[in-house]
C-alpha cells in the first residue's frame, strides 16, 4: 500500500526513469489493496441475484444472523443515507430491495469473523423471488416494445449528430453493420478495501483501490449521509484498472458493515464475484454507410449506434457521446447523420474501459474504410491517407482539431516499419496458429495483413471539469509531492517526481500516499493523468521555484527573472552565480499547492453540435496475422504502430501502455468476451473468460510520434487508450485479409472463420 | 474438516475406508478450482502429496508394458524417456495449462474428474489404457474405456484410488492434437489422439470434448484399415485423409456450450482427424 518512494537517480523528464514499485510488484512484495489487515477485522460479503430480472417477495435473514461469529447483515432498508449511487446518474441501489435487474446485483451483505463464515450466512440468507423474463434486447428497450424495467425508463440516452448537407452523396457507397462483444476489464488485482469505523462512530477510513478517491467519498457519504469530511480515503495497492473502478463496487457495503459492527470491515471479491462486480465494456451494434467520390474521398457518413448499457446508466451517457462522436474516426468528412442510442437492459451494467465508447466506433469506421478502399480500387494505406484529418479540420460537431494531429505521419511511420518475415519452411509448433495444441503444419497456413487508424478524445467532455490538485514542497533540497492521482499501474508515482526533477533541479523526490487530505485530482482514466495531475504537479513545482528563485535572487540582489535551473544548480543567465539548488533551498520550506483545469467544454446541442471535447490523440496500428483457415484459429504475428505521444516524458512507460494496450486490444479481437444467454453469464472465470497468453502476444514494433501539443502541460498527449482501439479493427481486417470472409464481429470466434 | 496426509500407499486405502466421504487431492489443478467456486462442501481431505509410490513410471522391456503412478506430474511426461515411449502423451501433457499446472497436474487427476476434456485423456484411449485401482480388500485393472462412464463419471468406487496406468508401448506412430480458442492455456475445445499400430496394420483414434465421454471411433478405424497399409510407407493419398476426416466426424457427438458449438467441434475434430493421419503416414 505504501506507495511513497524516494528516487536519488537523476530520473528526469524523457528519461525512462523506473517504476519505483516495479521491483517490489515483480518480486510478489508489493501489497496490494487486498493485503492489507486491521487488528480486530471482520469479513465482509456480499448476496447475489442469481436472476437477471426478479421482484424481490421477501428477505429472511433471521438464520443467518444466528450463525456463531456473524455480526451483522444489512439490507437495502439499513442504508441509512441516499439508497442509490452512480457516476452520472444515481440509479444503482446499493442493495436491491423490490427488483433485481441484473445477474449478481448486491441483495444484502454480512460482516463475520471468518470468509468461510461470510459464505455459510449469504447461504442462510433465504430471498424469496418472483422470477421475470429478462430484457436483453436494447431494440427492444429503444422501441418501447418492453415495460420498463426501471423507474428512469429503458433509454439511458439518444444523441443524433446532423451536420453538412443531408442530401449529399456520392458515385462509392458502402456500408456494413457490425458488432462487438462484451469485454471485461479483467484486471489482476481483484476489488478490495479496508474500512476502519471511527471511535465515536460518525465516521470512516477506506483503504481502497479505486480510479478516483474524491469520486467514491462523494457517492459512500451520499449513501451513508455522512457529511464528506468524516470520511478519509487512502489509496490501496491498484492492480490495473481500465476503468473497472470507476465505478462504486464494494465500497458503500464495506462502509456500511464498519459503522453497524464498529469493527474495521475488509472486503475482497474473488475472480467470479469480480466479474458481477464492476461494470463491462458495451456490447454494441453499429450500422454504418459512406458515400464517397470515386477517387476515395468522404463525402457523407450515415450511422445508428446501439450502446447495451446494462440494467443500470453508470457512465453509459459519455460511452455514448464518445461512440457517436468518433465514428467519423480520423477522417475528414463534411456531412453526417449519426443516431446514438444507449439502452437499458437487463445484462450486466457497462460503462467505462479503456477506449471508452471509442472503441466500438472504430471497429466499425476501420471496416468500411476497408470496404471504401476495395469500391475505390485503393490501398488500404492510401484510403486513410486521403481521408487524414489535419489541425485545423472540423469535425461532425463543428468543434475543429486544435491539437496536433499527425495522423498521416502516422499512418506513414507505421507504413515504413518493416514487415516481418515470411514464415520459415519448417517453424517452431509453438509459433502456428493453434500453439501449443499443435493443430497445424505450415501448409495450412495463410497470411494477411490489416490496418486500424485511430482518434480518441481525451479528458472529460461535455462542460465537465474534471480539474487536477498537487501540492509540492521544497525543503533542504528535497522535494515532497502531494496529489490525489490513483496509480493504478499507469506510472503516475515514476512520473511525478520526473517533473518534480526537470522543474526544480532535485534528486530526491518523495511521493507522499494518495489520499483525501488534499483536493481531488479526477479520475485515472480518459487518458488524463499525464495531462491533469502532470499538469498540476508541473504547476505547483513550478510556482515554488518562483518562490525559490525570488528567495536567491533576494540575497544576490538580481531579478528573478535571470535565474533558471541548470541541472541541479540555480544559474544567473546574465552573469556568473551558480549555486546548487540543495544549497539554496537549506533550511527553508517553499509549499505550493496547484490546482490544473483544462480549457472548458461545451455540450452538444440536439443536433450533436458543440465543441465537446478538449484534445485527441490520434495512432496508426498495422497487423500481421496467421490464420490457419480451415479450423479457424488465429496467431498475431507483429502489429506495428506509430502513435501521436506529443512528448515521450518516460519513453519505457510509453512502451509499456503501447504493448500493453495492445494486449488488451488483441483480446478484443480474437477471444475476450463476456458470454451472456438470456442475461445469464455463463463464463465468469479466468478458465473460460481468455485473456492472451505471451504465446498469443505479438511482436509489437512502435514508433513514437513526438509533436509536442501546445495545449498540454508538459507537451505530452495522454497515450493510455489509443493503443488499444485500433488494433482490434486492424487485426479483424488481417484476418479478412488471409480468410477472403467478412468479418463483421468482433471477437472473431474460429467458426467466423471456418464454417 | 480435517487433511489426512498418508505416506504410504497403505496407509492411503485405510484412510479412504475409515473416513467417510473423503477428497482426494493430488495436484489439487482441479479440486482447488472447485474449493474456489464452492462446489465442494465441507470434507475430510486424504492429500497425496507424500505417497511416493504413486509418482513412480516403471518400464518392462521385455513385456513391453509402461506402469505410470497415478500422481506422476504432466510434467515428467513432456519431455525425456516418457516422452519417447509414448510421444502422443508427451504432446497431451504439454498443452496441459501453464507450467505451474503441469508440474502440479498428474494422471490420475484426468481421470478421477473424468471431464470429457481432460486433455491426456483421448491419448490413453487410443493407446487402450488399462486403470489400475486399488482399495484396501482388492486390486481391479480397467480397460480406460471401461473406467470412463460419463461426463464427470468414472468406474471408481467410494473406498478405491487410482493407482496406476498402464500403458503397451507400440511400435509406428501416435500423436495428438487439440483445438482452443487461445494458442496455450486453454481448456479443449475439440482434441484427438491417433495411433497407427505398425505391427497389427490398424490405427485407433479417440476424441475429447466431442461428446460425454472420450470417443473412440472404431468405424473410421475400420474403414482405414480397409483401404491403406500402415506398413507399406506409402505416401497416403489425401483424399483417404479427407474421408478418414469426415467419418471421424460423424462418430464424434458434440453439444453447444459457452466454449464452442456442435457444429464447429464436429468440423474440427475431423480436421483433426486428417491431419493427425496425415501426419502419421507422413513418417
Amino acid at each position: 500500500m505504501n506507495l511513497s518512494a524516494v528516487r536519488t537517480r537523476r530520473d528526469t523528464l524523457g528519461t525512462s526513469a523506473l517504476r519505483p514499485d516495479g521491483g517490489p510488484k515483480v518480486q510478489g512484495s508489493f501489497a496490494f489493496s487486498s493485503d492489507v489487515w486491521a487488528d480486530n477485522m471482520l469479513w465482509g460479503a456480499t448476496l447475489r441475484s442469481p436472476h437477471p430480472y426478479a421482484r424481490i417477495v421477501s428477505i429472511d435473514i433471521s438464520e443467518a444472523i444466528k450463525i456463531a461469529g456473524v455480526e451483522t447483515v444489512v439490507i437495502a432498508e439499513d442504508v441509512p443515507g441516499q439508497l442509490t449511487y452512480g457516476l452520472i446518474d444515481s440509479d444503482q441501489p446499493v442493495f436491491a430491495s423490490e427488483v433485481v435487474r441484473y445477474m449478481g446485483e448486491p441483495v444484502a451483505a454480512v460482516a463475520a469473523d471468518h470468509p468461510e463464515t461470510c459464505r455459510r450466512a449469504l447461504a442462510a440468507i433465504r430471498v424469496e423471488y418472483e422470477v421475470y423474463e429478462p430484457h436483453i434486447n436494447p431494440e427492444d428497450s429503444i422501441s418501447g416494445a418492453v415495460p420498463a424495467i426501471h423507474p428512469n425508463g429503458n433509454l439511458l440516452r439518444y444523441q443524433r449528430i446532423v451536420c453538412g448537407d443531408q442530401n449529399a452523396t456520392g458515385p462509392i457507397v458502402v456500408e456494413g453493420e457490425y458488432e462487438i462483444g462484451m469485454q471485461d476489464q479483467a484486471f489482476l488485482g481483484l476489488e478490495a478495501a479496508l474500512a476502519i469505523p471511527d471511535r465515536d462512530g460518525a465516521g470512516l477510513e477506506m483503504i481502497v483501490a479505486t480510479q478516483w478517491l474524491h469520486e467514491d467519498r462523494k457517492q459512500i457519504a451520499l449513501c451513508l449521509g455522512l457529511p464528506e469530511d468524516k470520511i478519509r480515503l487512502t489509496l490501496g495497492g491498484v492492480g490495473g484498472a481500465f476503468g473497472a473502478r470507476e465505478d462504486i463496487s464494494l465500497q458503500v457495503h464495506a462502509s456500511l458493515l464498519a459503522l453497524r459492527t464498529g469493527r474495521p470491515i475488509k472486503m475482497q471479491y474473488s475472480r467470479e464475484e469480480s466479474f458481477f462486480g464492476h461494470v463491462h465494456r458495451h456490447p454494441a451494434k453499429i450500422w454504418v454507410r459512406h458515400h464517397a467520390s470515386a477517387d476515395g474521398m468522404i463525402i457523407k457518413i450515415e450511422a445508428r449506434m446501439v450502446f447495451d448499457g446494462g440494467a443500470y446508466a453508470s457512465t453509459s451517457a459519455a460511452v455514448l457521446i464518445n461512440g457517436v462522436t468518433h465514428i467519423q474516426g480520423p477522417y475528414r468528412c463534411a456531412n453526417a447523420i449519426v443516431d446514438g442510442f444507449a439502452a437499458r437492459t437487463n445484462n450486466p451494467p457497462c460503462g467505462a474501459m479503456r477506449g471508452f465508447g471509442v472503441v466500438q466506433a472504430c471497429f466499425a469506421h476501420e471496416s468500411q474504410m476497408d470496404k471504401l478502399a476495395l469500391a475505390c480500387g485503393l490501398s488500404p494505406v492510401e484510403i486513410r491517407l486521403r481521408n487524414a484529418i489535419r489541425t485545423g479540420d472540423r469535425l461532425i460537431t463543428g468543434q475543429p482539431v486544435e491539437s496536433v494531429a499527425p495522423v498521416e505521419r502516422c499512418i506513414r511511420e507505421t507504413d515504413a516499419i518493416p514487415l516481418p518475415p515470411d514464415m520459415t519452411p519448417s517453424p517452431h509448433e509453438l509459433s502456428l496458429p493453434g500453439g501449443s495444441g499443435r493443430t497445424a503444419d505450415r501448409r495450412h497456413i495463410v497470411r494477411g495483413v490489416g490496418w486500424g487508424v485511430s482518434i480518441k478524445n481525451l479528458m472529460y467532455s461535455e462542460t465537465f471539469d474534471d480539474f487536477a490538485t498537487a501540492r509540492c514542497r521544497l525543503q533542504d533540497g528535497v522535494v515532497t509531492l502531494k496529489f490525489a492521482t490513483s496509480e493504478v499501474g499507469q506510472g503516475f508515482v515514476t512520473l511525478a517526481p520526473q517533473i518534480a526533477r526537470s522543474v526544480l533541479g532535485v534528486d530526491t523526490v518523495i511521493v507522499e500516499p494518495m489520499d483525501t487530505t488534499i483536493g481531488s485530482a479526477g479520475s485515472t482514466s480518459a487518458s488524463r493523468q499525464t495531462w491533469m495531475s502532470g499538469g498540476a504537479v508541473d504547476g505547483a513545482c513550478r510556482l515554488v521555484r518562483e518562490r525559490l528563485f525570488e528567495h536567491v535572487a533576494k540575497e544576490h540582489n538580481i531579478d528573478p527573472l535571470r535565474l533558471e535551473i541548470d541541472d541541479t544548480d540555480i544559474i544567473d543567465t546574465f552573469g556568473t552565480l551558480r549555486i546548487a539548488v540543495a544549497n539554496a533551498s537549506a533550511g527553508m520550506v517553499f509549499e505550493e499547492t496547484f490546482e490544473h483545469h483544462h480549457r472548458p467544454t461545451e455540450d452538444l446541442d440536439e443536433n450533436g453540435q458543440g465543441n465537446c471535447h478538449v484534445a485527441f490523440a490520434f495512432v496508426a496500428h498495422r497487423a500481421v496475422v496467421d490464420v490457419d483457415t480451415e479450423l479457424g484459429l488465429v496467431k498475431v504475428v507483429q502489429i506495428a504502430t506509430a502513435q501521436d505521444v506529443g512528448r515521450a516524458l518516460n519513453p519505457l512507460s510509453v512502451l509499456g501502455q503501447i504493448e500493453g494496450g495492445i494486449a488488451q486490444g488483441l483480446g478484443l479481437a480474437v477471444m475476450e468476451e463476456v458470454l451472456m444467454v438470456n442475461g445469464i453469464v455463463k463464463n465468469p472465470s479466468f478458465t473460460d473468460y481468455l485473456l492472451p497468453t505471451a504465446l498469443d502476444a505479438p511482436e509489437v514494433v512502435a514508433v513514437l510520434i513526438e509533436e509536442p501539443d501546445p495545449q498540454a502541460p508538459l507537451g505530452a498527449k495522454g497515450v493510455g487508450e489509443p493503443p488499444c482501439i485500433s488494433v482490434t479493427p486492424a487485426i479483424a481486417a488481417a484476418i479478412r485479409a488471409a480468410t477472403g470472409r467478412a468479418i463483421t464481429r468482433v471477437p472473431v470466434r474460429p467458426s467466423d472463420i471456418c464454417l | 474438516m480435517s487433511i489426512h496426509l498418508p505416506q504410504t500407499l497403505n496407509e492411503a486405502l485405510h484412510m479412504l475406508q475409515v473416513v467417510p466421504h473423503a477428497q482426494i487431492l493430488a495436484g489439487g489443478t482441479d479440486f482447488m478450482v472447485e474449493v474456489n467456486f464452492n462446489k465442494h462442501g465441507v470434507h475430510d481431505v486424504i492429500a497425496l502429496r507424500h505417497v511416493d509410490e504413486l509418482k513412480k513410471w516403471s518400464h518392462d522391456t521385455v513385456a513391453g508394458v509402461v506402469t505410470i503412478g497415478a500422481a506422476v506430474p504432466y510434467a515428467d511426461m513432456e519431455h525425456g524417456e516418457l516422452a519417447q515411449l509414448f510421444p502422443a502423451l508427451a504432446e497431451a501433457a504439454r498443452t496441459v495449462g501453464s507450467p505451474q499446472i503441469r508440474a502440479a497436474g498428474t494422471l490420475g487427476g484426468n481421470l478421477g474428474t473424468c471431464s470429457p476434456a481432460g486433455d491426456a485423456l483421448p491419448v490413453l484411449f487410443a493407446l487402450n489404457a488399462v486403470i489400475n485401482v486399488a482399495s484396501t480388500h482388492a486390486t481391479r485393472s480397467i480397460p480406460v474405456a471401461d473406467f470412463m462412464r460419463g461426463p464427470k463419471r468414472n468406474d471408481l468406487a467410494q473406498d478405491e484410488l487410482i493407482v496406476s496406468v498402464t500403458i503397451k508401448t507400440v511400435a509406428g506412430w501416435q500423436g495428438y492434437a487439440k483445438v482452443g480458442t487461445r494458442n496455450a492455456m486453454v481448456i479443449s475445445v475439440a482434441s484427438a489422439s491417433l495411433v497407427l499400430d505398425h505391427v497389427n496394420n490398424s490405427s485407433r483414434i479417440a476424441l475429447g470434448s466431442v461428446g460425454p465421454t472420450i470417443i473412440r471411433c472404431i468405424q473410421a478405424e475400420q474403414w482405414l484399415q480397409g483401404v491403406y497399409d500402415f506398413t507399406s510407407h506409402q505416401a497416403l493419398d489425401d483424399s483417404i485423409a479427407t474421408e478418414f476426416g469426415q467419418r471421424v466426424s460423424q462418430e464424434s457427438r458434440p453439444i453447444d456450450d459457452h466454449r464452442s458449438t456442435a457444429l464447429y467441434r464436429r468440423h474440427a475434430v475431423g480436421v483433426l482427424a486428417k491431419r493427425l493421419l496425415q501426419r502419421g503416414s507422413a513418417q
